[in-house]
């Protein structure tokens, strides 16, 4: 089976004859003498076969990896064919080869008009070598409960013999949430005690109340931003847990507190 | 008969509540405005009694003098010879020889009634009296002469008695004691040996403080520890016969009320209200049959009434702020005094115990806590921190109808938690004057503040019988 253009270039091939043969007719003359026998048109040379393709691609890779081949042959050919082991081959096509080492791929396409050959070189490079391990994770500090709920929340802060939650406390409260959330997942029994302290201020009677105040009004601020109340109890220990004993402001400050611990 | 009269009308005189120039006293037994003067010479002791003697005087003397009843005259004033018993008084000579210019008067040397009566000593009364071993036991042979009587052998009249006590330092400090009130009581007065003083002992660390409940006897001796939770436990109460206490404990993690007998020390099972972060400052009602005490219930923290053992719980308060350390009226039980933030910074109010008719008795300045019933239901001491800045109490007291108040410590450290003795007069409370919390004792004009105890910190003392 020919394709379109070997006809094509058949065709041409035939005509050109009969254009020369014409030419020599018009030279005048007697009459003519019987015109001779048309010759019988001579078969055009078989045209050879060309490589119109014979890539790689890509043409560099690393060991491991693979390239595709694209060639495509035009002309007549009889025979096409790909060494390093690929064989013979349709005149167009592609394959994925995968070598080991750089290879230089030859294509050779035979047909009556001669023979032709392209090559495409593959370049192989060794990977890289592969990265180290990755450090085995840091001896996974088993940290227990106390020393989360210690490290991971901090207190939140209140006015002279005030229970409401203010900005910076809001602040403090939101970050303990996110914590107390992670902590409560990875501590599936555990509570969460939220604890109401006060300063030296007011009597220590009073300050049990005041102290149970400021810690339930922690408390709804955190299970208002999701912490499960049910894992939240309070208790107040009024002004008899302090975390410094100066009559000074600064102190008074850090006594007014909501403080988080690991509930019994 | 005369001399009964006398005494009934300064048992009468007690308490009498004097205004003078706008300040508040309690006026204790002075009679015309002067205490009797009474000497206390050094009694002697026979054998081994004589071992104990020292102690004996010096309780003897403190008893009297930290009573507030006397004027107790310097022993340096006192006559060379001090009899032992009423028989070694002699009757001084009924002519009197005119004395000359520059010559001393006569003197008995203080065998005579009117050498303890006369200047320099110029005693209304004298304590004679010695000690001796007795089969092994310290007896006691005590007078109190009524100097105003001209024969010795009427004089001590007043009070003569024998006491046995161990042969011990105990049994001398008993008898030092008994003897003294006994002396006391001829003058209408209410003996407070044997009543007790329950205080919280605070050990342990900041972070991690451990309290506990202990008692004393009144001049601080005797201390002993009466819980072991090994937690934190405070605000003591007692009922009014002294038999139970009750107090805060968070040794079950929320504060709770526990209700004791002291003896033999046993928890006697208040039941708390389940899921009330705050149960605590019980106190008891006048029969002891209830306790009231300060409850988040219904939201932080209102005042409830309930059982003895924790059933028929009633609320009294409904408020939106803190409402801490009820007290009921001891003599009427129809009053309740209480501290709360209702109007901003800690005040001392009053309402009926049906919670009606809520009144504020101190003025809205500083803060004013602890209040504490004086045993007739007129007067309160309390912790204020009126003149000074906010949580530097002193104690006061107050005539709950009039509103008027008088300040009885001035800054020695903070003050606080007073309340008074069963006798009307003394009021126990704590001070940290000294660097740590201690309880001590006063008079209820704040004279005769002594220190009871030194060991350790030590809060919230509270005075039962």
């Amino acid at each position: 089976m020919f394709s379109k253009r070997k006809i094509t270039v058949i065709c041409l091939a035939a005509s050109i004859a009969l254009f020369a043969g014409g030419c020599k007719k018009k030279v005048p003359a007697p009459p003519p003498p019987p015109p001779a026998p048309a010759p019988a048109p001579t078969p055009p040379p078989p045209a050879a076969p060309a490589v119109a393709q014979f890539t790689v691609e890509p043409s560099t890779i690393q060991r491991g990896q693979s390239a595709t081949l694209r060639w495509e042959v035009t002309g007549e050919a009889t025979n096409v064919s790909i060494n390093q082991g690929i064989g013979t081959v349709r005149s167009t096509g592609s394959q994925q080869v995968t070598p080991t080492s750089s290879t230089t791929y030859t294509l050779t396409a035979t047909g009556p008009g001669g023979t032709i050959t392209a090559s495409a070189t593959l370049s192989v490079v060794a990977p890289p070598p592969p990265a180290p391990p990755p450090p085995p994770p840091a001896p996974a500090p088993r940290q227990t409960i106390e020393e989360r709920v210690s490290s991971e929340t901090q207190d939140a802060y209140f006015d002279y013999d005030k229970s409401d939650v203010r900005s910076d406390a809001r602040d403090a409260l939101t970050k303990d949430a996110a914590s107390l959330k992670s902590i409560l997942a990875d501590f599936p029994n555990a509570v969460i005690t939220v604890e109401g302290h006060c300063d030296e201020r007011g009597s220590a009677e009073y300050n049990i109340g005041l102290g149970d105040r400021r810690a339930s009004s922690a408390k709804d601020f955190l299970v208002s931003l999701g912490v499960p109340g049910d894992r939240l109890k309070t208790v107040s220990y009024g002004k008899e847990r302090p975390v410094c004993t100066e009559s000074t402001e600064s102190c008074w400050q850090k006594n007014r507190r909501a403080h988080l611990s690991v509930g019994q | 008969m005369k001399q009964l009269i006398w005494i009934t009308g300064v048992a009468a005189a007690t308490l009498a509540v004097l205004m003078a120039q706008g300040n508040l006293s309690i006026t204790i037994n002075k009679p015309n405005g002067q205490l009797p003067a009474l000497a206390v010479p050094d009694f002697r002791g026979d054998g081994q009694a004589q071992t104990y003697m020292a102690v004996f005087n010096q309780i003897l003397w403190d008893d009297l003098k930290g009573s507030g009843m006397f004027n107790l005259v310097p022993k340096s004033s006192y006559p060379l010879t001090v009899p032992q018993q009423l028989s070694d008084f002699r009757v001084a000579p009924q002519v009197e020889t005119p004395v000359r210019r520059g010559q001393a008067p006569p003197t008995g040397g203080g065998l005579w009634l009117s050498d303890w009566s006369s200047p320099p000593t110029q005693a209304n009364y004298v304590t004679i009296g010695y000690t001796a071993a007795q089969d092994n036991l310290f007896v006691l042979r005590g007078w109190l002469v009524d100097l105003s009587i001209p024969n010795p052998a009427n004089a001590g009249g007043a009070l003569a008695k024998i006491y046995t006590e161990p042969m011990s330092e105990a049994g001398a400090r008993t008898a030092a004691h008994q003897f003294g009130c006994d002396i006391l009581e001829r003058f209408g007065s209410t003996c407070l040996f044997g009543t007790q003083i329950y205080f919280v002992h605070r050990t342990g660390t900041l972070k991690a403080p451990v309290s506990e409940i202990w008692a004393m006897d009144p001049d601080g001796k005797n201390q002993r520890q009466i819980t072991h939770f090994n937690s934190i436990s405070e605000f003591p109460a007692v009922s009014p016969d002294g038999s139970k206490i009750a107090f805060t404990s968070w040794v079950h993690g929320n504060p709770a009320i526990f209700v004791f007998s002291v003896d033999p020390v046993r928890d006697l099972r208040f039941y708390n209200q389940r899921g009330a972060s705050v149960m605590g400052e019980p106190a008891f009602t006048p029969d002891g049959k209830q306790i009231v005490f300060q409850s988040s219930v219904g939201g932080c923290c209102g005042i409830y009434v309930a059982s003895q053992d924790g059933s028929n719980v009633r609320a009294i308060t409904a408020s939106r702020a803190v409402d801490a350390e009820p007290k009921v009226n001891p003599k009427t039980g129809a009053e309740v005094v209480f501290s709360s933030g209702r109007s901003g910074p800690e005040q001392i109010y009053r309402m009926n115990i049906d919670g009606t008719d809520v009144e504020r008795l101190t003025d809205g300045t500083g803060e004013a806590s602890n209040p504490s019933w004086h045993p007739d239901g007129q007067f309160l001491a309390y912790a204020w921190t009126r003149g000074y800045m906010m949580g530097a109490f002193n104690i006061f007291i107050m005539n709950v109808a009039t509103r008027e108040y008088k300040q009885l410590t001035h800054g020695e450290g903070k003050n606080e938690n007073p309340s008074w003795a069963p006798d009307g007069k003394h009021i126990v409370f704590m001070s940290d004057r000294t660097g740590r919390s201690q309880i001590w004792s006063m008079l209820a004009d704040g004279t005769e503040q002594v220190q009871l105890t030194r060991e350790g910190t030590n809060l919230h003392p509270v005075w039962g019988k």
